[in-house]
């Protein structure tokens, strides 16, 4: 008895050993892309949602407005999506099991800017009271454009792409201001940049890359950077042509 | 008893439904300009409801306007039905029976379009159900005329025959570049892409705006609006701008027909009042186009300017039709150029 604890610890021990060297191997071959997205300039003042009743009962606090320019107020920029737009050619990548989720809460989108890998399950639910149409507009060709209709309590709607594209549209007929963005990408190497304007691409392949950082009204900047290294960007708000 | 002096009713019925389409064609611009036409996603159920029971609970948002265009809708489609039949056993004229049998058709041809719209997502099929309405409404307008009192007495005026067949040669021309001017429009509202460009009478501050890539991408990203539209193209600057040169166009040549009018018939004729009626209500509708890129699209003039095109339209078919009329009663009476005396006592056998 006693020696075949011992022979176990002895067994744990060397999986731990195992795990342990296995991850610093990928700790060494694999490192996180992290920065910063900053916004220069001042940016349009975001418009109140024309919430009809049914919506606006649900926020009594007052009416949530548009999302063109998250920030926390200093000079960081949410809503990015940041991407390995290069470096990557003739790898294939797994696809995540695991479906990626939007929400439809409040008649608003939740989140509003995401990812998501091509032919992986993204999975739009609605937790409101009421009924919506999610309605996926794609432009990119392959990508199959769809209406469908998704009443109060009704099991989630699942989509799958084939093709990249940077960032599809999802939206509501009902209620014309509910939007949701997602940018699909043939690998997991992407990230949302969050209200201070960070982010991060984990576990990106040793390497050199061309990483591109997406904002809906920004635009576009594109930067060389290696995995381990740190990319920060800037965009500033455009004048009105 | 002669029959011109008796009321046609199916003829008044018909007139009476040119009024409710031309009310259903204020509904379903309504539909586009709130962008609620795929509000419903299922055709012809809602949201898996018979169209009749869908609980006027869930009729919010943009499913108001699109649900009520599809219960409108179906009250046109059996008003079209009832004036077939209707004109079946009242009238006497067989072509007019075949138009109200092919007003049935449009009718269904037109449902089905807008069905189709709605179920494969293809917007460029909201503009053929847009272009389909204006040919239904006059349609059925056309129907109302031939019914009428005026159609079955008028008698021709050899007197007038050159300035008639002028007059109806402008009226064609104005009438056919109103229609094109109504398809550009659909075109243009039915891609959802919102205003292409935001100022008049320049575009972008210039007399032609540019379309290049660089320039496309950057009023994209200045575009801050809750209906987040779908990014603007070269091709919707380009067919906006053509709508604003199209304006033009129609007013000129509708200018040029009131002008017409104006000087070959009397201040009492009724064609010298179609076309003051027509040359106004034009002036009006090039106001409502202004007034829909000043204020930024907003949805109830952007609609009336849809109605107004369609009255627009209506009157150029009815004048046309009417001068049609004319020329060919003053023709079939022999040619009144020639004509020692104008037979102006001959009354006009129903052809
Ligand atoms: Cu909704």
């Amino acid at each position: 008895m006693v020696l075949s604890k011992k022979l176990d610890m002895k067994l744990n021990r060397s999986a731990l050993i195992v795990a342990a060297l296995f991850a610093a191997v990928q700790a060494v071959s694999a490192a996180d892309i992290v920065g910063k997205i900053t916004l220069k300039g001042v940016p349009p003042v975001e418009k109140e949602l024309p919430l009809d009743a049914n919506c606006g009962k649900l926020h009594p606090a007052g009416k949530p407005k548009t999302r063109f320019f998250v920030s926390d107020g200093n000079g960081g920029l949410a809503d990015t999506f940041v991407y390995i737009k290069d470096g990557l050619t003739g790898k294939t990548f797994e696809v995540p099991a695991e479906a990626k989720v939007i929400d439809q809460k409040g008649c608003e989108y939740a989140p509003y800017v995401s990812g998501l890998q091509t032919k992986q399950k993204l999975s739009v639910k609605n937790s409101d009271d009421l009924l919506h149409n999610v309605h996926a507009t794609p432009i990119v060709a392959g990508n199959k454009e769809s209406n469908q209709a998704q009443l109060p309590k009704s099991k989630d709607l699942v989509y799958s792409y084939d093709n990249q594209e940077i960032l599809m549209r999802f939206k509501c007929d009902v209620h014309p201001w509910m939007f949701a963005y997602v940018g699909v990408v043939d690998h997991p190497y992407y990230s949302v940049s969050a209200k201070d304007g960070t982010f991060k691409i984990s576990n990106v392949p040793a390497g050199e890359y061309t990483i591109e950082a997406f904002h809906r009204k920004g635009g576009k900047l594109t930067q060389k950077v290696a995995a381990g290294a740190t990319a920060n960007f800037t965009f500033e708000v455009k004048e009105t042509p | 008893m002669d029959s011109s002096k008796q009321t046609n009713w199916a003829a008044r019925f018909a007139a009476m439904t040119v009024v409710c389409v031309l009310a259903l064609i204020g509904i379903g611009g309504l539909v586009t300009s709130k962008g609620a036409g795929m509000a419903v996603p299922d055709w012809p159920t809602t949201y898996g409801y018979n169209m009749f029971l869908f609980p006027i609970s869930q009729w919010h948002g943009g499913i108001f306007y699109e649900h009520t265009h599809r219960l409108a809708a179906t009250v046109i489609g059996y008003l079209t039905i009832i004036l077939a039949v209707w004109l079946c056993f009242s009238e006497p004229r067989r072509w007019v029976k075949i138009m109200g049998l092919a007003a049935v058709f449009l009718v269904a041809l037109q449902g089905l379009l807008g069905g189709l719209r709605v179920t494969l997502l293809k917007d460029v099929l909201g503009v053929f159900h847009a272009a389909l309405a204006q040919v239904f409404l006059c349609w059925i307008a056309c129907i109302a005329f031939v019914g009428s009192r005026w159609w079955k007495t008028i008698q021709a005026n050899p007197l007038e025959f050159e300035a008639s067949r002028s007059l109806k040669n402008s009226f064609f021309i104005a009438t056919t570049l109103v229609f094109t001017q109504l398809i550009l429009g659909a075109t243009m509202r039915h891609q959802h892409a919102g205003l292409a460009v935001p100022d008049f009478p320049l575009a972008y501050g210039k007399i032609w705006p540019p379309t290049d890539p660089v320039f496309v991408d950057k009023i994209n990203q200045s575009r801050i609006d809750v209906r987040d539209f779908k990014p603007i193209t070269p091709f919707h600057i380009n067919i906006h701008m053509a709508h604003r040169v199209g304006a033009f166009v129609v007013l000129a040549t509708v200018l040029l027909a009131w002008m017409k009018a104006r000087s070959g018939f009397s201040p009492s004729h009724p064609l010298r009042k179609l076309s003051n009626f027509w040359l106004g209500i034009v002036v009006i509708q090039a106001g409502f186009g202004m007034f829909t890129v000043w204020f930024n699209k907003p949805a109830d003039i952007a609609t009336i300017h849809v109605l107004a095109g369609a009255i627009c339209l209506l009157t150029g078919v009815l004048g046309s039709l009417a001068l049609a009329r004319l020329t060919h009663l003053a023709t079939i009476h022999g040619n009144p150029l020639t004509a020692a005396t104008p037979r102006v006592t001959q009354t006009t056998a129903i052809t």
